[in-house]
């Protein structure tokens, strides 16, 4: 009988201290059902990607609220590719102007939440696009 | 996927993480991989770390990382945490307090949840410390979730087990009761600089001396080893060290007495008894499952047209040929 389930890895790359969000996320997910791997506050982007090729994860959803998104959100996609692991999806959010998504979805981010989305919104674009993999 | 057990051979993480998922997700063909790799286990020292919530059993293993790889030694985690009885989701936190050996090649963190298993630990682990294991992991560190008197399995796993304590949780009634105060090979008293510390101490050290007079144990007194202060980083990381050389004394102690093929044995009896598990009960589920017919046999129980003991011996009888 098997059994899969979603595994996410949630992370704050950068200097950035701010994780209620991510923390409330982390607790959202758990209640949808998902294995959440939460990695709490200042990290690398080579340590977000190292852990989750470790712990075999679905989706990386970063968090910044610090401004450095956008080298930092690209940086880990980035990494994920070059171990190899880039059918892991990245996704993020924070606080991220509307003139840097272009540039995120370019590098490989496959959705930006901003302030104001939803958690039933995340929770659902998460099972629409998500397939745990065989 | 035919390919996983090879991989994990040649050392791919990837691989191995994959297959570590698979086996948690109990996929059946991951038995082809398990196959392929199970000749080449059996090397690595297992290290069980259990105790009570908040005990400080994650960030013990960061530091018992860190003294093991000073040693030259690499090392596995796998740290368990409790699957929602409500939502089967589960948050895996014990990762945070491992952060910064991320990036060391010579350190494989793991986290899985407990997916509903009793025991303290998931039905994954014995088969993960085997994946472990095979990528040459000298140590591997299997983390509980936290447990209370009676979430005892991990001593079906480890060759040493650490049982953490700390102040202010009972009386010494306590540490005479069953259970989780017999697994211990080696006793931690963590946050050693809080008060109640030395009655702890005092208690721990007289249960492990009764338990020395009625001669369990064998030759080995189970040390009581205080942990102060994490803190002070130089007198956490000293008291740590010193649990790891007392670690490596209890394997010398094994290998020198011939315990440790006792301790496998209960492991594998362990594994034996779950192989046959999932090879008989678990398809008679599956079915059961499918047919929609669990949700007949709970609404005739539920109404009291049956009980649950007829019901059992009727698909017994049904599913199991008896030979002659």
């Amino acid at each position: 009988m098997s059994d899969r389930r979603i595994r996410i890895l949630l992370a704050k790359p950068g200097l950035d201290g701010h994780d209620r969000g991510a923390r409330v996320l982390a607790r959202c997910f758990r209640d949808a059902g998902f294995e959440v791997i939460y990695t709490g506050c200042h990290q690398t982007p080579e340590q977000i990607a190292s852990a989750a090729v470790q712990e075999d994860v679905d989706v990386v959803g970063l968090s910044c609220l610090s401004g450095a998104h956008k080298y930092l959100f690209p940086q880990v996609a980035k990494l994920l590719q070059d171990e190899g692991a880039g059918d892991i999806m990245v996704i993020g959010g924070g606080i991220i102007p509307d003139q840097d998504m272009q540039a995120l979805y370019e590098a490989g981010l496959k959705a930006i939440f901003t302030p104001g989305a939803t958690l039933d919104s995340l929770v659902e674009w998460i099972n629409t696009n998500v397939k745990p993999r065989a | 996927m035919k390919e996983l057990g090879k991989k994990v051979l040649a050392g791919d993480i990837r691989a191995a993480s994959r297959l570590i998922r698979n086996l948690e997700d109990q996929i059946p063909e991951t038995n082809i991989a398990m196959r392929e790799i199970f000749a080449h286990t059996g090397n690595s020292h297992v290290i069980g770390i259990t105790g009570a919530p908040g005990a400080g059993k994650s960030t013990l293993t960061d530091e018992l990382i860190d003294a093991y790889r000073k040693k030259d030694k690499t090392v596995g985690v796998l740290a368990v945490d409790p699957t929602s009885p409500f939502t089967g989701g589960a948050l895996l936190g014990d990762r945070i307090r491992m952060l910064r050996h991320a990036e060391d090649k010579g350190v494989f963190v793991r986290s899985l949840a407990t997916r509903g298993a009793m025991g303290g630990i998931s039905k994954a682990v014995g088969e993960g410390i085997h994946v472990m294991d095979v990528l040459k992991k000298d140590k591997i560190i299997v983390e509980t979730v936290g447990v209370g008197q009676q979430e005892v399995e991990i001593i079906n796993h480890a060759h040493t087990v650490i049982v953490v304590l700390v102040p202010g949780m009972g009386d010494e009634i306590q540490a005479l009761k069953a259970g989780l105060m017999e697994i211990a090979d080696i006793f931690v008293i963590n946050k050693a600089d809080r008060d109640g510390a030395g009655k702890l101490y005092k208690e721990t050290l007289n249960m492990v001396k009764m338990s020395k007079d009625m001669g369990d144990n064998g030759s080995w007194t189970i040390p009581v080893l205080l942990v102060e202060n994490v803190l002070e980083p130089n007198k956490f990381a000293e008291s740590v060290k010193a649990l790891s050389d007392k670690i490596d004394e209890h394997y010398q102690y094994l290998v020198d007495n011939n315990l440790l093929s006792e301790r496998m044995r209960r492991k594998t009896a362990a594994e034996v008894n779950e192989a046959l598990w999932g090879n008989i009960l678990q398809p008679v589920l599956s079915d059961l499952h499918s047919q929609g017919e669990m949700e007949k046999m709970v609404d005739k129980v539920l109404s009291r047209q049956t009980d649950p003991y007829t019901l059992a011996e009727e698909i017994a009888s049904r599913y199991i040929k008896k030979q002659a």
